[in-house]
C-alpha cells in the first residue's frame, strides 16, 4: 500500500492473547436444534416444568422468526443446525477443590482470581467474587459465603431457579421478552448457563461481582443468560469479561442479559468482550449478537451500562435502558474497537416512559485497518415523559484510510416537554499526527495509544479501576500492528 | 555539528532540493530565506525525517551520527527539533501528557532517569508561564482551540522543555502579531546557547530584528544561492530574491 497514509496503513499480524485450547473432557450435544435438544438441556439442569414450558414456547416462536438484516454487518447464513447446543466439562465441581485442575489453569492463563485465598491474601486488590462460565456451564462461584452474609444471592442461574424460583419466574423474559428479537427467542429456548444477582432492599453489594465467559469447545454456541435484580435502595456493581480460543471457523455468542431496579436502586453493568475477532482476512471469531438491556422500573432508579468492545469478529449489540419509573436514569458509555476485518453494529436504546427521566449515551467508536464500526441508537420519548432529557455525544475515530465509521441515530420525541440532544464528531489518525509525535521522539505504537486513550478516557472513567487499566491495555494489544 | 553534504532530496517525483552544502556549529543562529518554493522548508523537513520526500544523494550527520539513517522519532532522540510552520492539534490528548510522553522518550533514549509527575509539572508550568500560556492550558488538548499565536507558543514550549541539540523553527514567525513575536523571540533567544544551535527558515527579516543570526543564506532553486552576515537579509529585505540565480 502507498499513499498519504501508508505508515498508519500498514498492518501486521494481531495478537490475540486468549486464544489458546483447554484439552479438558467435555460432555458435548451432537449439532441440531429441535424440541429434544431443549428437553435435555432443561434435563440436564433438572429444571421445573415451568421453566421448560418456557423454552419449549420460546423455541416454537424462534422457528417463525427471521434474522435481523438491519444491521450494518454481513456475512455468510448461519446454520442453526450445525451448532451445538450444550457442552460442559465432564468432571462437574462441587466446590473449587473439585474444579478440573486444567480448568483451573485456563482461567489463570486468563488472569482471573478464582482462588478465594489468593484474592484474600491481597489486602490491597478490592476484592471481586468470580462467576465463571466455561462454554455452557458455571463451573465455579467464589466468596459466596460472604455474600450471603449481606443476603446478596449471586450464583448460576440453573442454582437459582432451583434456589429461588419465585424470582427467576418473576423476572425472567420481563425486561426481554422470548420474542423480542430472533436471537433473544434462540436463547431462551436454548440457554444453559448464566449468572444470577438478587441484592436485597437497601443492601450495598459488598464488592464487585464478576462473570468471566470462555468458549472452549469447537462447533459450540454459547447461550448464556443473565438476570440482576436491584430490590428497593440497593446498590450493584457488575462485572463481565469474555474470552474464546482462536479457530478458524466462526463461533455464535447469543447472551441475554436482563437488569431490573426497583426503586431508589442502581445497578452498574461493565463490559470488557475480548472475544476472538478472527484473523487478518476475517477467518474465523466469534458473532456475538448479544440482547441487553435494563428495566429502571422504580422511581429514582438508575442503570448505567458500560462497555470496552475489542473483541469478536462480528458484534451485534444495544444494551438498553427502559426508564419507567419517575426520576430514573440511564446510562451507556462505549468504546468499540474494530481492527482488521471486524465488524461492529452497535449502540444503545434509552426509552423514556417515566416523568423527569434522564439519559446519558457516551459512544466512543475506533476503527483501524479493513474493519466497519457503526453506532446505532435510538432515543425515544413517549407522551408521558414530560421534563424528560437525553444527551448523546457520538465519536468517531478512524485509524487509517480503509475503514470505516457510521452512525445511525434514531430519536422520536412524542412530548414536547423532553429535551433531546446529539452531538457527534469524526476526527482521524493521519500520517501528520504520527510525525507531530516522532518529532517529539514518541513512537507510532505509542502515539497511537495515546491517541485512543486520550480519545477513550470520558469511558474508562466509569470502569472500575482494575477492568479501566485492564481495558487500556486490551485496545493497546488489539490496536498492535494497526500502524507501520 | 549539523552538516550536510551535496543533500539532494524529491517530493514526490519532483526534485526539490538539487545539492545543499551547510555546516552549522555549536552556539550559532543560521537563518535560511529564500523565494516561494526555493526548498526552505524542504530541507527542514528532510533533516526531521517527514514522510513522502525521497532523498535522492548526499549525507546528513548531526554530531557525526547519520541521521538519513534513522527514523524520524529517533532523530528527535538524538536532539533534533522542528517547530512546525502548522501546528496540528491531537484531540483528547492534553498537552500536559504529550509533553510528558515527549520529554518520557527522549530522557530515555538518552540514559536518563524519568522525571516524576511533580518534577515535570513544576518544569512544564515555568515554562508555559514564561510563553504567556494560562494554568489551563496544560489541561487542553494539543493545540486543540488553539489560536494561530498560541499554537506557535506551543511549539517553543515544547523546544524549551525539550532542549535539542539543533532546532528547526520552519516559519515560526508567520501569522504572528507583533506582541506574540515578541514572547516567541524571547522564548528562542532564552534557549540559544553555547550547546545548541538553531536554523530559522524564514520569509521576512523582521524576525531577524528580535531573533540575530550569524548566518544568512538564501535558498534558489533548491540550492544556497548566497550567504552572509545579518546585513545580507537587510540588504535581501530592499532588494527582493530576484537578483540572486542558482549557482551553477
Amino acid at each position: 500500500m502507498s499513499g498519504p497514509n501508508a505508515a498508519v496503513g500498514e498492518r501486521l499480524a494481531q495478537d490475540y492473547a486468549a486464544g489458546f485450547v483447554t484439552d479438558i473432557e467435555s460432555e458435548t450435544l451432537p449439532p441440531g436444534l429441535n424440541e429434544a435438544t431443549v428437553r435435555f438441556i432443561s434435563g440436564k439442569k433438572s429444571e421445573p416444568a415451568w421453566l421448560l414450558a418456557w423454552r419449549l414456547q420460546a423455541l416454537a416462536r424462534w422457528r417463525k422468526m427471521t434474522a435481523p438484516q438491519w444491521a450494518h454487518v454481513t456475512f455468510p447464513p448461519i446454520d442453526f443446525d450445525a451448532i451445538s447446543y450444550y457442552s460442559a466439562p465432564k468432571q462437574g465441581p462441587k466446590s473449587l477443590d473439585e474444579v478440573d485442575p486444567e480448568l483451573l489453569r485456563t482461567y489463570e492463563k486468563l488472569g482471573i482470581p478464582l482462588h478465594e485465598r489468593a484474592a484474600l491474601a491481597g489486602v490491597e486488590t478490592p476484592q471481586v467474587a468470580v462467576d465463571a462460565v466455561f462454554d455452557s456451564v458455571s463451573v465455579v462461584t467464589t466468596f459466596k459465603e460472604k455474600l450471603r452474609e449481606a443476603g446478596v444471592i449471586f450464583c448460576p442461574i440453573a442454582e437459582a431457579v432451583r434456589e429461588c424460583p419465585e424470582l427467576v419466574q418473576k423476572y425472567l423474559g420481563s425486561v426481554v421478552p422470548q420474542s423480542d428479537n430472533f436471537y433473544a427467542a434462540l436463547n431462551s429456548a436454548t440457554f444453559s448457563d448464566g449468572s444470577f444477582v438478587y441484592v436485597p432492599k437497601h443492601t450495598r453489594c459488598p464488592m464487585e461481582l464478576s462473570t468471566y465467559f470462555r468458549i472452549n469447545a469447537a462447533n459450540t454456541g454459547q447461550f448464556e443468560r443473565t438476570l440482576i435484580i436491584a430490590d428497593e435502595g440497593s446498590y450493584v456493581s457488575y462485572l463481565e469479561g469474555c474470552t474464546a480460543p482462536m479457530r478458524d471457523e466462526n463461533q455464535l455468542h447469543a447472551a441475554v442479559v436482563e437488569l431490573v431496579a426497583l426503586d431508589d436502586a442502581e445497578i452498574k453493568y461493565s463490559t470488557v468482550q475480548n472475544w476472538y475477532p478472527g484473523d487478518e482476512q476475517g477467518r474465523g471469531g466469534i458473532y456475538n449478537f448479544v440482547t441487553k438491556r435494563g428495566a429502571c422500573l422504580g422511581a429514582r432508579s438508575k442503570i448505567s451500562w458500560t462497555q470496552v468492545e475489542t473483541g469478536s469478529a462480528i458484534t451485534w449489540k444495544y444494551p438498553s435502558v427502559v426508564l419507567r419509573g419517575d426520576g430514573s436514569v440511564g446510562e451507556f458509555h462505549s468504546v468499540a474497537l474494530t481492527n482488521n476485518r471486524q465488524q461492529a453494529d452497535t449502540g444503545t436504546k434509552m426509552l423514556h416512559i417515566g416523568r423527569d427521566t434522564k439519559s446519558t449515551i457516551v459512544s466512543k467508536g475506533i476503527s483501524a485497518g479493513r474493519s466497519q464500526n457503526a453506532y446505532r441508537g435510538r432515543v425515544l420519548m413517549n407522551p408521558g415523559a414530560s421534563g424528560a432529557r437525553n444527551y448523546t455525544q457520538c465519536d468517531s475515530l478512524l485509524i487509517g484510510d480503509e475503514c470505516g465509521a457510521h452512525t445511525f441515530p434514531h430519536i422520536e420525541s412524542r412530548t414536547p416537554e423532553a429535551i433531546v440532544e446529539h452531538e457527534a464528531s469524526t476526527s482521524k489518525v493521519s500520517d501528520e499526527h504520527l510525525f507531530l509525535c516522532a518529532q517529539r521522539g514518541i513512537d507510532a505504537e505509542k502515539a497511537v495509544s495515546m491517541i485512543v486513550n486520550g480519545f477513550c478516557k470520558e469511558v474508562f472513567r466509569e470502569l472500575p479501576m482494575e477492568f479501566a487499566v485492564e481495558a487500556g491495555k486490551l485496545l493497546e494489544v488489539s490496536l498492535e500492528g494497526a500502524v507501520g | 555539528m549539523l552538516r550536510i553534504e551535496n543533500l539532494h532530496a524529491n517530493a514526490g517525483d519532483e526534485p526539490i532540493l538539487r545539492g545543499v552544502n551547510l555546516v552549522v556549529r555549536p552556539g550559532e543562529v543560521h537563518a535560511l530565506m529564500g523565494p516561494n518554493g526555493s526548498g526552505k522548508s524542504t530541507l527542514a523537513n528532510v533533516i526531521a525525517g517527514r514522510p513522502g520526500y525521497d532523498v535522492t544523494a548526499g549525507s546528513v550527520s548531526l554530531d557525526g551520527v547519520d541521521l538519513l539513517a534513522l527514523p524520524p522519532e529517533e532523530r528527535a532522540q538524538q536532539g533534533v527539533f522542528m517547530a512546525f510552520q502548522y501546528p496540528i492539534e491531537i484531540p483528547g490528548v492534553s498537552n500536559m501528557e504529550f509533553l510528558k510522553a515527549a520529554l518520557d522518550s527522549r530522557n530515555a533514549a538518552q540514559g536518563r532517569p524519568e522525571l516524576s509527575a511533580v518534577q515535570f509539572l513544576k518544569l512544564a508550568r515555568a515554562a508555559a508561564e514564561r510563553l504567556g500560556l494560562g494554568p489551563e492550558f496544560g489541561k487542553r488538548g494539543v493545540n486543540e482551540g488553539f489560536s494561530g499565536g498560541e499554537k506557535k507558543r506551543n511549539e517553543i514550549l515544547q523546544m524549551l522543555l525539550l532542549e535539542p541539540r539543533l532546532a528547526l523553527l520552519d516559519e515560526t514567525d508567520s501569522g504572528l502579531d507583533i506582541d506574540s513575536l515578541g514572547t516567541v523571540a524571547a522564548g528562542v533567544n532564552a534557549f540559544a546557547g553555547e550547546d545548541n544551535a538553531i536554523v530559522l527558515v524564514t520569509h521576512y527579516a523582521r524576525l531577524l530584528e528580535h531573533i540575530v543570526p550569524d548566518h544568512v543564506h538564501v535558498l534558489v532553486a533548491g540550492r544556497i544561492a548566497r550567504s552572509g552576515d545579518k546585513s545580507f537579509a537587510l540588504e535581501i529585505e530592499a532588494k527582493g530574491y530576484g537578483w540572486l540565480t542558482a549557482p551553477a
